[in-house]
């Protein structure tokens, strides 16, 4: 049971008589990621923003290391180490990189009362942790927006892990980057797995998430189409499950049809 | 030592000391806000002093009269650009310096509060003008330029309404002679530094009266209080936590919320800010003159907008300097005072003003596209 570090079970989430969740199941290990692939609409916000605690369920369950959660809020899951990193990546682009990856949670230092933002500190570890990525920042006080995308990417998941982050979620880190930037925030994201950490990696693109991912969970129109293993499921199938492949299958026959008439 | 053997043992690890030598003193100073106000409030001096050399502007009374200017422009400035790196405005400043002057002459006068009590009344009520107009920016979601604007009409027409209802007057004069033994009030009507300039005209360096006292008795507490606000503006936004957290307020408010900065919290601070300085300026203005005049304070919003905008802050937020703002005053109060020491008609100034801040605005639009293009 607690051979897992977090499971969702059987989450649904109503709004109204919308049904934008239904029954998803989600179990992972430490060190594992697992991909959550779905086409639009398909209800990956809502769950990416019931895991990180804006919304609470309406049925199903939260287990931390064996242990039932309820989320009250953001800040809650934040403490019990889910971080996540939404597409906006919460970074200021005019601010320094020290200035960013501190933001919000400033190490601070003198006398209280006169406590001052430890910026020596904070510039050495943000330049120590952006290093360890392999990021050659030329100095940490540059701004945010002198970054390519999978730098900064990257710098807001350095920031969730420095921070304690014992589950990633990670919302379309790769949708906006080229290849070579993309291939760049992959491998860093199987390198933090590596680590001990659990990543939920939420994606649209197949061809990202097929060689990083443990398992593959796909969801459509709010409902869980299964989770699968790397070793059972090829990447076409995922595709074709992605796009609805009966739908298009169906689709297909349909525009036959047509053709056929017209002839 | 030992740091640099490191870095050469492996050179992917990130060494720091390495790095920062490789950006230049010149790139570092044109990353800063500050650098056009500076420059340009270098080009003023230059200019007078060439221009206006031997006129007496340069003499101590001349100095303290351009500084004079500037500090209290300065004052209202510091405060706007930092509500400008959090990312609002705050147009009702003119309209707050009159009813701050109000709100001590009408106790002080008509209601016989002593002067002390009336200045912490007009403080309190800044905190809870302040405090309104940030609380309503932060819980409707309404531009701050729309929320003050109307709060400009309403302070202003109250200030007016108020006066002429108790007094029936516009103009509430007689508070010269409340100032002496007052506990408060010596705070923003003391010249200081006396001594010095009593030295100076022994030694016979400044220009005396005929019965020997000089000319420049002091400096004006509108300076001190102006020179205190930089710094310790400066070290509130460079130096603490809140700092930063005005800085990402500013910069990208969905963004700092979600990382925990308290951005309504920071917002009503800055506004409570604004709303207190205009105060400080009313207090020095209104027991300089002895009198509260409902009208005082007109226009300078757009001016202290202008001073933040010419020391580097930009418009949108996230982006600025205290210090730049405080040379941004410091241009307009020396050009306004320095214009008369010249033969040019001092109608021209607000045209000065005006080209003063395109250029301004130019060249920090230029500035921001360097900081944040992608290399």
């Amino acid at each position: 049971m607690s051979d897992y570090l977090i499971q969702f079970n059987n989450i649904s989430k109503f709004f109204g008589k919308v049904i934008a969740l239904k029954n998803v199941t989600m179990k992972l290990k430490k060190g594992e990621i697992m991909c959550l692939l779905g086409d639009n609409g398909a209800g990956k916000s809502t769950l990416i923003k019931t895991l990180a605690g804006v919304y609470k369920p309406d049925e199903g369950e939260i287990v931390i290391e064996g242990e039932k959660i309820i989320f009250d809020g953001p800040k809650d899951a934040l403490d019990m180490g889910i971080a996540t990193v939404y597409q906006d990546l919460a970074l200021v682009s005019l601010m320094s990189v020290t200035r960013n990856f501190f933001m919000g949670r400033e190490p601070l230092k003198g006398l209280p009362f006169f406590k001052t933002f430890d910026l020596e500190k904070a510039n050495k570890i943000a330049a120590e942790r952006m290093g360890q990525i392999g990021i050659d920042i030329r100095d940490p006080s540059q701004a945010v927006g002198t970054m390519s995308g999978g730098e900064r990417q990257c710098l807001a998941i350095s920031r969730a892990i420095y921070f304690g982050a014992k589950v990633l979620v990670l919302d379309e880190p790769t949708s906006a980057l080229g290849v070579h930037q993309a291939s760049v925030v992959l491998k860093y994201i199987v390198k933090a797995a590596s680590q001990g950490l659990a990543v939920i990696l939420i994606t649209h693109n197949v061809h990202h998430a097929y060689p990083v991912g443990n398992s593959f969970t796909v969801l459509n129109r709010g409902k869980s189409l299964g989770t699968y293993n790397k070793k059972d499921i090829s990447r076409e199938k995922l595709l074709s499950m992605m796009a609805g492949g009966e739908e298009l299958d169906k689709l297909e026959v349909e525009l036959q049809e047509i053709d056929r008439q017209a002839n | 030592m030992s740091t640099k053997s490191k870095s050469i043992q492996s050179k992917n690890s990130f060494n720091q000391d390495d790095r920062l030598k490789k950006v230049s003193p010149i790139r570092m100073l044109l990353n800063r806000p500050e650098l056009g106000a500076l420059g340009g409030a270098i080009l003023v001096f230059i200019f007078f002093g060439i221009v206006a050399g031997d006129t007496g502007m340069f003499s101590a009374y001349g100095m303290l009269n351009f500084f004079d200017v500037s500090a209290n422009l300065g004052i209202i400035a510091i405060a706007a650009a930092l509500l400008m790196i959090g990312g609002e405005f705050d147009l009702s400043i003119g309209s707050m310096i009159g009813f701050a002057g109000i709100c001590i002459a009408i106790p002080a006068i008509y209601w016989g509060w002593p002067l002390w009590m009336s200045i912490v009344f007009a403080f309190s009520m800044a905190v809870l003008v302040g405090y309104f107009n940030g609380l309503l920016v932060v819980k409707t979601g309404l531009p701050s330029f729309i929320v003050t604007l109307a709060m400009l009409f309403i302070l202003r027409g109250a200030t007016l309404a108020i006066t002429r209802l108790i007094t029936g007057r516009t103009q509430v004069p007689g508070l010269r002679v409340l100032i002496e033994n007052d506990p408060i009030a010596w705070l923003f009507a003391t010249d200081t530094f006396k001594w010095v300039f009593v030295w100076l005209g022994s030694m016979n360096l400044i220009d005396l009266r005929t019965d020997g006292t000089p000319l420049a008795t002091g400096i004006p507490p509108s300076v001190i209080w102006f020179i205190f606000l930089a710094i310790l503006s400066t070290w509130v936004l460079m130096k603490t936590r809140y700092g930063n957290w005005i800085f990402a307020s500013g910069g990208d408010k969905n963004g700092a919320r979600n990382v925990g900065v308290p951005v309504g919290r920071v917002k009503i601070g800055l506004f409570i800010t604004t709303a207190v300085a205009s105060t400080i300026f009313a207090t020095i203005q209104v027991l300089d003159a002895g009198s509260a005049d409902t009208m005082r304070g007109s226009l300078k919003e757009l001016e202290a907008i202008a001073a933040a905008v010419v020391g580097g802050c930009l418009l949108t937020g996230g982006y600025g300097s205290a210090i730049g703002a405080a040379f941004g005053a410091i241009i307009f109060g020396t050009v306004s005072m320095g214009i008369f020491y010249t033969d040019v008609d001092t109608d021209w100034f607000k045209v000065f003003l005006g080209a003063m801040m395109l250029i301004a605005v130019i060249f920090n639009n230029y500035i921001r596209k360097k900081v944040t293009e992608s290399k």
